[in-house]
């Protein structure tokens, strides 16, 4: 897919796959054209260049037959603020042209299925963030689309609603819904994508699962917090033959690369004590998707980019 | 299901939606009656005395032109609504649903036809309260009635129009205001056109604000119709029409802001 706005590539030819059933992650930072794909893939939006197919269906000529397999949850809670969740739910329903009496018989099956069953009858204004972003969710779900475009779907929402909806979505994945995400939150991507796609500036630069990402930028590395800063010399001379690479200092705190997982530490800590080094805290340390990201792009993932299109 | 029932259906659907915030934000209630008796009153009273209108008294001059004003600016909910809708996402929800592309914005239309019934409702409360009266047949009345709807429906589509085109509900309102003011100022809703300097004067007799003034003069208090019926008419038609088309286009391309 490609898309311009102007002389800005928005998506400089982005190639997904997602096998049915499974996450697809898109993974990338503000403005990288994370959006622009999801709107693409949801008929919003006419790319300019490429073609693309979901549930085998042509995004481009077939999107009102589309419309009706898809389902969609923003990065706003796109609900009515003057009519109850259930509201919401029905009228939701009745524009899929569910059959009569369906929306709502959906709509009470989702609130209870959301934990909205109470807050059902309230209107959406005096409900929370989480609250209206789990409406907004199951306001995507209604028709039980087989493909669920999640665009960005916990940002803003505070840690504990942040697992509750992860929890419903990995649940509608294991139901055999294939989901497109997409998230700038590196232990999202980590929980929920079987596949991960790393876009960046319009472009896919890596894609794997989350472990062949990680190896992508090297293995395991031994993080070691010192008591001294001061000891980092005589620390590295110890741990000069445990290490498979230079090591990284940051302060008191050295990053030593390392080939072999197994005994490491016990190793380590004795030369250390030898040495007469101080150790404040020891651990392995895989690297992250936040590393990952680091490497791959050169900023981290959550820096402040410009606006997303 | 055909497309045409699916249009009607769909705006069925959002219409309801419309009409459910009226009850549910009573500050929106003060728009739809408030406001119209305080321009009846400051008008009547505050610039009253200083108009003369040959042959009839000021309220029965002021209330058909103040009911197409208000008319007019019925729509201003929804071209703050559709901005709305726009920035919080709600429009590319109804794009990526399988519905009619043009049921959001002719539930949203059809919704204002009950809330401008309510606005006339009052005004006219209000103008028979401090003196108005018909001097016309009850069809008459009733097709004036007709009319004034019509023509708040016509610019419910030009507001629809501005509602998508504009960057936030807050610019909506203030783009409404610059179209609409002039529009209805420069017109012989308020003041006879022949006491303006030509080139006003000039606008205000080919604005169909005016024609439909006249129309809405011809049909409460019996002033002479001349086309001015027929005229109001084509106008309420043609700018639905045209508002629709360009307003229907402009939201299958809408873009979240």
């Amino acid at each position: 897919m490609a898309k311009s706005y102007g002389d800005v590539r928005a998506l400089d030819g982005v190639d997904l796959t997602a096998p049915p059933g499974t996450v697809l992650g898109l993974l990338g930072p503000n403005g990288a054209g994370k959006t622009t794909a999801v709107r693409i893939l949801t008929t919003l939006l006419p790319a300019d260049g490429g073609r693309a197919r979901v549930a085998g269906i042509d995004v481009a000529t077939e999107a009102p037959l589309l419309r009706r397999r898809i389902g969609l949850a923003g990065q706003y809670a796109a609900v009515d603020e003057n009519l109850t969740g259930f509201e919401n739910l029905q009228m939701v329903g009745q524009l899929y042209h569910l059959p009569k009496g369906e929306p709502k018989a959906r709509a009470a099956e989702l609130l209870e299925r959301f934990d909205l069953a109470d807050a059902g009858g309230r209107l959406v204004r005096t409900y929370s963030g989480g609250m209206r972003r789990r409406l907004d969710l199951a306001a995507a779900l209604v028709a039980r689309p087989p493909v669920l475009f999640l665009d960005e779907p916990t940002t803003g929402l505070d840690p504990r609603s942040r697992i509750g909806l992860w929890e419903t979505i990995e649940g509608r994945v294991a139901e055999g819904t294939t989901v497109l995400l997409t998230t700038q939150y590196l232990d999202e991507a980590d929980r929920l994508a079987d596949r991960i796609s790393v876009i960046d500036h319009g472009r896919v630069i890596a894609e794997g699962s989350s472990d062949e990402l990680k190896d992508q930028v090297g293995g395991e590395a031994l993080e070691v917090t010192l008591e001294s800063a001061a000891d980092a010399e005589a620390a590295i001379a110890a741990l000069a033959d445990v290490c498979s690479a230079p090591p990284e200092r940051g302060g008191a705190v050295l990053r030593v690369p390392v080939a072999e997982r197994k005994g490491t530490i016990a190793v380590a800590v004795e030369r250390l004590n030898a040495a007469g080094v101080g150790i404040d805290d020891i651990s392995m340390r895989r690297p992250t998707l936040d590393d990952v990201f680091l490497t791959l792009t050169g900023h981290a993932a959550a820096a402040d980019g410009e606006e997303e299109k | 299901m055909s497309g045409l029932r699916m249009a009607i259906s769909d705006t069925l659907v959002l219409a309801k939606r419309n009409f459910l915030r009226i009850p549910r934000a009573p500050d929106l209630m003060l728009a739809f009656t408030v406001q119209p008796i305080m321009f009846v009153l400051l008008f009547a009273y505050v610039f009253g005395g200083a108009i003369t209108t040959p042959g009839q008294s000021y309220v029965d001059f002021l209330i058909p032109g103040i009911l197409v004003q208000t008319m007019s600016f019925g729509g201003f909910v929804t071209a703050m609504g559709i901005a709305e809708d726009l920035r919080k996402g709600l429009i590319d929800r109804f794009r990526s649903l399988p519905m009619s592309r043009s049921a959001v914005l002719a539930g949203r239309t059809l919704a204002d036809i009950a809330t401008n019934a309510i606005s006339i409702t009052v005004m006219i409360v209000v103008g028979l309260i401090i003196g108005f009266g018909f001097s016309t047949s009850f069809l008459e009345v009733l097709a004036g009635i007709l009319l004034l709807l019509l023509f708040g429906y016509a610019f419910s589509w030009v507001f629809a129009f501005i509602g998508l085109t504009s960057s936030s509900p807050e610019a909506a309102q203030s783009l409404g205001f610059i179209i609409i003011f002039p529009l209805t100022f420069v017109s012989s809703a308020f003041v006879p056109p022949e006491t303006m300097p030509a080139a006003l004067q000039w606008f205000a007799e080919v604005n169909p604000f005016s024609t439909t003034v006249n129309a809405i003069r011809a049909l409460f208090i019996g002033d002479p119709a001349g086309n001015s019926v027929w005229g109001a008419t084509a106008w309420s038609v043609g700018i639905a029409v045209v508002f629709a088309v360009l307003a229907v286009a402009k939201y299958k391309r809408a873009v979240v802001r």
